[in-house]
C-alpha cells in the first residue's frame, strides 16, 4: 500500500528532514505544529501545516487522539513520528493501526517488547547476545544474592528506565539495601513501574550501537555500527561511524548480535540496537533497542549513501527491504556534531530565543541538518538541538579536518551555542586517537 | 488611479506565477500587501520576548500566555480572519471537526445575531469520536461565524466573533 501524504507529528531538524526525503519521493507533507512553531521551517516547507494546540508538548505533539484526528482530516495516510515525543510510545503506535493510518516505525508490541528493559534483555538472552551480568530481582534476599554473584560496583536499573534515566550506582554491597529501597520509589514515581533490575558496572566503556532495518517478517539487515560514546549526562554529543579501533571481528559480531535480537522480534522499520563495549575486556553487553530513526543516522547514511527515511518509507508501505545485506557498502568515515542552543559557560544552560544570524557551513562531504535560519525562534519548550553539522570523507582524518573547517564557519547569532566547545574537543588528543570512553567528555570538562 | 479588484487579482496571478514570496506595492495611498502562504513569517516576527523568554529549567511550567512565539503572526497554518470592527474572536480551544450543531440536522447552537454568556455553547470539536463542547467565554452578541460545520479546525482558529457588552 504505497503512501501518498505523510503527517509529520515532530518538530525542529527531524520534522524538516523528514519533509525533504517526502518531496524527493513525490509523496506529501503535512507539519503538525504546536502554537510556537507555526512559524518554524517545518511548517512552511510542508505542502499543509496544523495548528494542533499550545507550545507545550504535553498539549500538542504528546496528544495522540488530536494528532491521529488531523492526519485523518487532512487525508494522510502515514504518520511519521520522528525521535523522542510519542515515537516510542505504543498506545500511539496502536491508535494510528486501528484509525487505519500507517505508524512509521515498529507495531505497538515491538514498542513495547523493547520499551521494558527486562523483556529486552530475556529476548536478548534469548538471540544469544551477550547482556551484562545480572538481572531482575523481586525481594532484598534475591538482590543481595545476585549482588554477591556479579559484585560491586553494580547498577540499579529501572525496568521502565533508559537512556541514562532511573540508574543508581552502589559501589559497596553494604549499601545494596538503602540503594535498592531508594531506586525502587523512585523508579514508581518516574516512570509508574517500580521493578528493578542489577547489572554490574562496567568502569570504562564505549557507546558503540547498530542500525538496523527489518521488514517485519523476520528479514532484517545491519547497516554497520556507529560510536555515540562522546556524551554529557548521557546525551550524545558526537557520533561517529564507523567506530574507531574496533577489529574486523568485534565489528561483525556487534552488527549479527544486532540482527539476530531484531529477527527474534520479527522487527519492522529503521531501529538501533545500543551496546556496550567494554574497553578492557573488549567484550560488548546489550543495552537497549531504541524502535526509531536516531538524531545520528545521518552519519549512516553518509557512509552508506542510503536514505534512511526512504527506507523506512518502503517499509511502512509494505514492501519487502529494497536491498539485501550484500547490497550495502560502506565508504569512508563520517562524524556528526550536534549544535545544541545552550551556554557551555553556565553549566550548558538551555539558551532560548531569537537567532539573528545563522551561517551554516559548505563545502566538500559536510552536510547540515538543520531547521535554524536566521529570524527562526527557539522556543524555551523543546529541547535545544539547533541542528547536526555531518563531514563525511574518505578517512577519520579527512572527516575530522572537513568537520573542524565545517565547525569553524559555523555562526549562529542570538543565543548561546555550543559550537566553539565542540570545536575544542574536537582537537583534544584523547578525542583525536579515537576510540574514547563515556567518561571522556565529564574528564575532558574537569580538565578544560 | 486606484486600484479596482480585478487589478488587484491580476496582481495576485502575477506574484502566484513568480518565484517571489511577497509584494509590497504602495500607490496613491493605497497599499497592497501580498504574501504567499506563510513566506516570510519568521523575518517578519516581532524581534522581541527574546529577554522575557524563561530559562528552560522554568519552561515547562510556563503558562501558555508566555509564549514568545504566540505573539507572531499566523504563519503557515490556517489564515488569520479579519474581525469585524469592535467584535472579539472565539478561538478553538483545540485541534479537531467543528460541529456548530448538537446533531446533523439539528438547528445550530448559535446564529448570527444570537446573544451569548460566557457558557453557552456555541460548537462542538470532535477529537477521534470525542465530542468536546466550545463555549463562548464573553457575554455579547454574535456578528460572523466563519468556521464552518463538519470542517477541520486547528488550535487557535477563529470559530466565531462576538461583539463584548
Amino acid at each position: 500500500m504505497a503512501i501518498h501524504r505523510v503527517l509529520i507529528a515532530n518538530r525542529g531538524e527531524i520534522a524538516a528532514r523528514v519533509i525533504r526525503t517526502c518531496q524527493r519521493l513525490g509523496i506529501g507533507t503535512v507539519q503538525a505544529v504546536s502554537a510556537a512553531d507555526r512559524g518554524s521551517l517545518p511548517a512552511r516547507m510542508a505542502d499543509r501545516a496544523l495548528c494542533i494546540g499550545p507550545a507545550q508538548s504535553a498539549e500538542s505533539y504528546l496528544r495522540i487522539d488530536t494528532l491521529v484526528q488531523a492526519a485523518l482530516s487532512a487525508g494522510c495516510d502515514a504518520i511519521h513520528p520522528g525521535y523522542g515525543f510519542l515515537s516510542e510510545r505504543a498506545p500511539f503506535a496502536r491508535r494510528c493501526e486501528e484509525a487505519g493510518v500507517t505508524f512509521i516505525g515498529p507495531t505497538a508490541a515491538q514498542i513495547e517488547a523493547v520499551g521494558d528493559k527486562l523483556r529486552a534483555r530475556a529476548a536478548a538472552e534469548a538471540a544469544n547476545v551477550p547482556v551484562v551480568p545480572g538481572g531482575a530481582v523481586h525481594s532484598l534476599d534475591e538482590a543481595r544474592a545476585l549482588a554477591e554473584r556479579i559484585d560491586a560496583p553494580l547498577l540499579i536499573k529501572a525496568v521502565g528506565g533508559g537512556g541514562g534515566r532511573g540508574m543508581k550506582r552502589v559501589d559497596h554491597l553494604n549499601d545494596l539495601p538503602i540503594a535498592l529501597d531508594m531506586a525502587a520509589s523512585e523508579a514508581g514515581a518516574a516512570f509508574g513501574d517500580a521493578r528493578v533490575y542489577l547489572e554490574r558496572y562496567v568502569a570504562r566503556g564505549r557507546h558503540v550501537e547498530v542500525q538496523v532495518l527489518g521488514d517485519g517478517r523476520g528479514q532484517v539487515l545491519h547497516l554497520g555500527e556507529r560510536d555515540c560514546s562522546v556524551q554529557r549526562r548521557y546525551q550524545k554529543l558526537i557520533e561517529e561511524s564507523p567506530a574507531p579501533g574496533l577489529s574486523d571481528d568485534t565489528r561483525a559480531a556487534l552488527c549479527e548480535a544486532a540482527v539476530r535480537f531484531s529477527q527474534r522480534l520479527d522487527y519492522r522499520g529503521a531501529g538501533t540496537v545500543e551496546f556496550l563495549l567494554d574497553v578492557d575486556t573488549n567484550d560488548f553487553y546489550f543495552l537497549e533497542m531504541n524502535a526509531r530513526i536516531q538524531v545520528e543516522h545521518p552519519v549512516t547514511e553518509q557512509v552508506t549513501g542510503l536514505d534512511l527515511v526512504a527506507l523506512q518509507l518502503a517499509i511502512a508501505s509494505g514492501e519487502a527491504l529494497p536491498l539485501r545485506q550484500r547490497d550495502v557498502q560502506r565508504k569512508g568515515w563520517a562524524i556528526e556534531c550536534r549544535i545544541n542552543a545552550e551556554d557551555p559557560d553556565n553549566d550548558f544552560m538551555p539558551s532560548p530565543g531569537r537567532i539573528t544570524a545563522a551561517q551554516w557551513p559548505t563545502g566538500e562531504g559536510i552536510r547540515i541538518d538543520t531547521h535554524i535560519e536566521a529570524g527562526a525562534f527557539v522556543p524555551p519548550y523543546y529541547d535545544s538541538l539547533l541542528g547536526k553539522v555531518i563531514a563525511h570523507g574518505a578517512d577519520r582524518a579527512d572527516a575530522l579536518s572537513r568537520l573542524r573547517a565545517a565547525l569553524a564557519a559555523t555562526r549562529i547569532d542570538g543565543v548561546r551555542t555550543n559550537v566553539a566547545y565542540l570545536a575544542r574537543v574536537l582537537a583534544d588528543a584523547e578525542f583525536c586517537a579515537g576510540g574514547v570512553d563515556t567518561g571522556f567528555l565529564a574528564r575532558y570538562g574537569s580538565k578544560a | 488611479m486606484s486600484l479596482t479588484a480585478k487589478d488587484v487579482a491580476q496582481i495576485l496571478e502575477l506574484l502566484e506565477q513568480s518565484s517571489f514570496d511577497s509584494l509590497d506595492l504602495e500607490m496613491d495611498g493605497m497599499r497592497v500587501q501580498l504574501r504567499r502562504r506563510g513566506a516570510g513569517a519568521a523575518g517578519d516576527a516581532p524581534a522581541a520576548s527574546l529577554s522575557a523568554a524563561p530559562r528552560a529549567s522554568a519552561a515547562s511550567a510556563a503558562p501558555p500566555s508566555a509564549a514568545p512565539a504566540s505573539a507572531a503572526p499566523a504563519a503557515a497554518t490556517f489564515a488569520p480572519v479579519e474581525a469585524p470592527p469592535g467584535s472579539k474572536a472565539v478561538t478553538a480551544p483545540l485541534l479537531g471537526v467543528f460541529y456548530r450543531a448538537p446533531k446533523p440536522g439539528e438547528p445550530p447552537f448559535v446564529e448570527v445575531g444570537a446573544r451569548v454568556a460566557p457558557d453557552t455553547v456555541i460548537g462542538i470539536i470532535e477529537v477521534m469520536k470525542l465530542m468536546n463542547t466550545v463555549r463562548a467565554g464573553m457575554s455579547g452578541q454574535v456578528v460572523a461565524i466563519p468556521a464552518r460545520n463538519g470542517e477541520l479546525v486547528e488550535f487557535g482558529e477563529t470559530l466565531l466573533f462576538v461583539r463584548e457588552d
